[in-house]
């Protein structure tokens, strides 16, 4: 399997997923720098967390602008798998692959802690089955996903949900702090309505080795691979 | 030689104008004798901001002196941006601390979050990755009307910055107390990680080499700054606002990346950011470093504002840039690769033999504007000497202070119901958890945070060393500490007892200490009573970091710290980096497993409750006979510890410090929701609550496998250390026999909320 973690000049999570693709999963993976217009010969492209400009404007707004993003529209656009984490869900939404928006946590504050997450819906990176309870860290201040009430409709018609806020023994937040940031619909991670772009808050590439103490996030690109037919 | 003349508008420099720079009458008398002339108006601004006490560590030189610097594993002590120590294969790990008090109590937030900023540039400066940060932070009492405006402005200012440029935080220490309500503490601590023969030096070597500036155009924020943070505060502090600067994390990223990827092509022959006293101090301290001199062009430094006067662009602290001293002929290279991360660079001069600062302008010439044209004339040449080495330098005087003399073990009547005492203490803001405060901070970015905030004594980090045969994994442990009210008492043990704590911490999570930064908070070195605090805990930092095997390679002093003549605690914070040998010797500090045994390794307690936070809440002020430390004892439980740990032979270990016995006890049964049913370890005769919350030194709380307890006590009998088995893991409960039962989970809810107060 060939990744490509893109790299915008704020980046500071592209190592964090080169790390977990390339150390721990064992597939090959490089950096696609912001200004590239091309992303090799990827099977899979990875936006990492960070603050892609400064973020100054609104998280991702000016790296949906940047002369990578042509080549990330036209991998996604014939399908390939897209995974944007944190500031990469961010991005993909600046960019329109991803409906909605993400906005000021709920609380106003960064914050970073494990939380838990359900899947809801298989798809390339989320083959665990629908109903398993991950743990994950977050590490973000603009994380409260929003989209309009027939947003939320559409996205639940068409199986869009990946993941959502759940408490540790998998249920529903009801308004308690399992749901980080505020996210309507507790909503953690969004597929595309052809579910080969996924975009989610929470950092499946920290927590993919038992010595970091958790190592349930290799599960998505364990996932991943197997989608793409490689083990 | 020519007289170096004044920009239009300035004034002549005079007595007045010397004494409002900061210069005290013999220093403005020194300065006319050096010149045999009147200085012009930059360069008076030069020489003051360099004869500050921040720049020039005038009162603090001759004690500095006294402080251990050296030891088979430093690879630089201090003087340079940071210090290094050898963490094996060729690699070392660099890091330093460095208070932003003043500003930060000015604006909270870009304060504390350019301090972060700063300490992060002196560590790459060196040519390290940063890898980890820690703080520590001082707030007046919690109920002080400023407290929760300055905490909130501060963690957000320090998670703005790191969490930006992905730079993990991964622990720190914090207290609330009286004598900090208008003198806030901020110390910033960063360690990274380089390859010994790669380390970079702020020296301007090379005679013709160019000075390239990089980074930040220069504007007017900041200007004095180092002159304001050697000054006390006043009436008129919230009239300082124009010399606090202004951050931006996303720049100092692009220099963090464009800087490492400029050292790696070897072009360069020094480097020194622009910190305190900006261009001045950057420029004079590596041409001083090499023993050359300096000239600048200051019609060419990049600015974001009109008509900047020498002076200004001289003084300015705009942040995020760095001054680049290229082997010449390869400036191209160092232009390629800052365009690659958008910086701005710009030649702004060269190194000279003349061991002379001389800067060149034209007044009436603007580049920002494009008015006038450029025609420079010198507005300032200073021997470099006189503004690094014949600084003044002073040896003030001092006046000791008795201690107190009764071993004060009661408040009062002993309190009655002492499991209610220990939910209480275990809930105050100096004690509970800090949850609230790390949870703002990515304490997690870089993928290498083994141990994180609030599971072990200190963080535990894995950081990625790279050379040409691949990347090799290495485990630091890093944490920070102080606690003023010891200091207060006793400023030599207090010292002492920083340091000790710090290196017990390390110790503590399975690591060897290796080197260790500080940054020395007092007050008015003119009041000899503080300059004798500050020479006596000179005197305790010195003999406990002999004592237990960490030199002093980089630090940081911070005077004046006092508010209309109300000094804050002298407070030697301290920060030690260790080794593990191997990830798995690492222990966290909570209880793992039910039937485990509890054990205390160390000094029995003799009950003195001198400094303890239970003291100072019951009698209302930091009072009693210090509680000391024997620093023999010291060293053979810490080298017990590690060997423990080594050996793997514990489960988990917990140092006893604020808060004493009980708190100790508590968190190591929150952590994991484990209870305790133990009795209280041997002591001398003293109350039940003295023994309970006594913050003596030279103690550990550990927790093993019932089947090593042999092993455990004859390890610790080979070092001398007192090992005494005290109970077990057990139950839903902390029980001390015949003192108190506490359900664990009141005391998990009173810990969790005990900043709620002030940040809600």
């Amino acid at each position: 399997m060939r990744v490509a973690v893109l790299q915008f000049p704020g980046s500071n999570a592209d190592w964090d997923a080169l790390h977990a693709v390339r150390d721990v999963l064992g597939a090959d993976a490089w950096y696609a720098f912001h200004k590239q217009t091309s992303l090799g010969d990827a099977d899979a492209v990875v936006i990492p967390g960070g603050f892609s400009y400064g973020d100054y404007l609104r998280a991702g707004a000016i790296a949906g602008f940047s002369p990578i993003d042509n080549a990330v529209r036209e991998f996604a656009g014939r399908g390939g798998p897209v995974l944007g984490i944190c500031n990469g869900f961010q991005i993909l939404t600046e960019m329109g692959l991803l409906p909605g928006a993400l906005t000021r946590n709920a609380h106003l504050r960064f914050e970073c802690r494990d939380i838990y997450l359900r899947v809801e819906n298989e798809g390339p990176f989320t083959d665990m089955g629908t109903g398993k309870v991950l743990r994950l860290p977050i590490a973000h201040a603009d994380g409260r996903y929003h989209t309009t009430e027939e947003g939320l409709a559409e996205l639940e018609r068409h199986g869009q949900i990946a993941f959502r806020y759940c408490t540790h023994g998998g249920g529903e937040p009801k308004g308690s702090d399992a749901n980080p940031n505020g996210s309507v619909g507790d909503i953690a991670g969004l597929y595309n309505r052809e579910k080969n772009v996924l975009g989610m808050m929470p950092h499946p590439e920290r927590a993919s080795e038992a010595i970091l103490g958790n190592d349930a996030g290799l599960a998505l690109f364990t996932s991943l691979r197997r989608h793409l037919g490689f083990a | 030689m020519s007289t170096p003349a004044n920009f239009p508008g300035e004034p002549d420099s005079s007595p007045e104008i010397a004494r409002e720079f900061g210069l005290v009458s013999e220093e403005w008398e020194r300065v006319l004798s050096t010149l045999s002339r009147l200085p012009s108006y930059a360069e008076l601004g030069v020489i003051s901001v360099m004869w500050s006490e921040h720049c020039s560590y005038k009162s603090s030189r001759v004690h500095l002196a006294r402080l251990p610097t050296t030891g088979p594993q430093v690879v630089q002590g201090p003087g340079e941006n940071a210090g290094a120590v050898d963490i094996g294969d060729g690699f070392c790990a660099v890091f330093k601390m460095e208070s932003h008090n003043h500003p930060s109590y000015i604006e909270p937030y870009q304060g504390a979050a350019t301090g972060v900023g700063g300490i992060l540039r002196d560590v790459f400066t060196m040519g390290a990755r940063p890898v980890a940060s820690l703080n520590s932070l001082r707030f007046g009492r919690p109920d002080h009307p400023r407290t929760p405006q300055l905490l909130k402005g501060v963690v957000a200012g320090i998670g703005g910055y790191g969490n930006c440029i992905g730079v993990p935080t991964v622990g720190g220490e914090v207290q609330f107390d009286t004598s900090y309500d208008g003198n806030i503490l901020v110390n910033a601590f960063t360690v990274g990680i380089a390859k010994t023969e790669d380390l970079f030096f702020g020296v301007a070597e090379g005679i013709g080499n160019p000075i390239i500036y990089v980074g930040a155009k220069t504007g007017r924020d900041g200007i004095h700054g180092a002159t304001m943070a050697s000054a006390e505060f006043g009436e008129e502090t919230d009239s300082k606002l124009p010399t606090v600067q202004v951050g931006d994390p996303f720049m100092e990223k692009l220099l963090l990346e464009a800087c490492l990827e400029i050292f790696a092509t070897d072009c360069l022959s020094g480097v020194q950011d622009m910190g305190a006293a900006g261009l001045t101090s950057s420029s004079v301290e590596m041409a001083d470093r090499a023993g050359n001199g300096i000239e600048l062009d200051l019609d060419a430094i990049p600015r974001r504002t009109k008509a900047l006067s020498p002076y200004e662009m001289l003084l300015s602290e705009s942040q995020e840039r760095m001054l680049m001293v290229a082997k010449a002929g390869r400036e191209q290279e160092v232009f390629d690769i800052c365009a690659k991360w958008d910086l701005d660079a710009s030649i702004v001069g060269r190194v000279t033999d003349t061991g002379r600062f001389v800067c060149n302008a034209t007044p009436g010439y603007d580049p920002f504007d494009g008015t006038g044209e450029p025609n420079p004339v010198v507005v300032v040449d200073l021997p470099v000497d006189l503004l690094t080495n014949a600084a003044p330098k002073y040896d003030r005087p001092q006046q000791g202070r008795a201690k107190g003399a009764t071993l004060f073990t009661m408040a009062g009547d002993a309190p009655e119901d002492l499991g209610a005492e220990l939910v209480r203490l275990i809930g105050s803001p100096n004690i509970g958890s800090r949850a609230w405060i790390w949870r703002q901070y990515d304490h997690i970015v870089r993928n290498g945070t083994v141990i994180r905030p609030g599971d072990g004594d200190a963080a535990v980090i894995r950081a990625f060393c790279e050379d040409a045969s691949g990347t090799r994994e290495k485990f630091l442990a890093v944490s920070v500490d102080c606690n003023g009210r010891h200091v207060e008492l006793d400023p030599y043990a207090g010292a002492a007892m920083a340091v000790a704590e710090c290196t017990r911490n390390i110790v503590c999570v399975g690591a060897k200490p290796l080197g260790l930064t500080d940054c020395l908070n007092f007050g008015n070195p003119k009041v000899p009573e503080q300059m004798w605090r500050f020479s006596q805990a000179i005197d305790g930092l010195a003999a406990a970091c002999s004592a237990l095997g960490a030199p002093v390679v980089s630090g940081n002093v911070s005077l004046y710290n006092e508010t209309d003549g109300k000094a804050i605690l002298p407070t030697p914070t301290v920060a030690v980096v260790g080794q593990l040998e191997d990830p798995d010797h690492r222990l966290g500090l909570g209880f793992l497993s039910e039937g485990d045994v509890i054990a205390h390794l160390g000094r029995p307690s003799r009950g003195v409750l001198g400094g303890s936070e239970w003291l100072v809440q019951h009698s209302g002020s930091d009072t009693g006979a210090p509680v000391g430390i024997d620093l023999d004892a010291e060293a053979e439980l810490q080298h017990a510890m590690l060997d423990l740990a080594r050996k793997k032979l514990l489960r988990s270990a917990h140092d006893i410090s604020d808060g004493g016995f009980a708190v100790a006890l508590a968190e190591s049964c929150i952590a994991h929701g484990h209870g305790a049913r133990v009795s209280l370890p041997s002591s001398e005769d003293a109350p039940a609550h003295a023994l309970l919350f006594s913050e003596e030194p030279t103690r550990i709380l550990v927790s093993l496998s019932a089947s090593k307890v042999g092993e455990v006590g004859d390890v610790c009998a080979r070092y001398g250390v007192p090992f005494e088995k005290i109970g077990t893991v057990s139950g839903q409960t902390v029980a001390i026999e015949g003192v108190c039962e506490v359900p664990v989970e009141e005391l998990a809810e009173s810990h969790a909320s005990a900043l709620d107060a002030i940040v809600s």
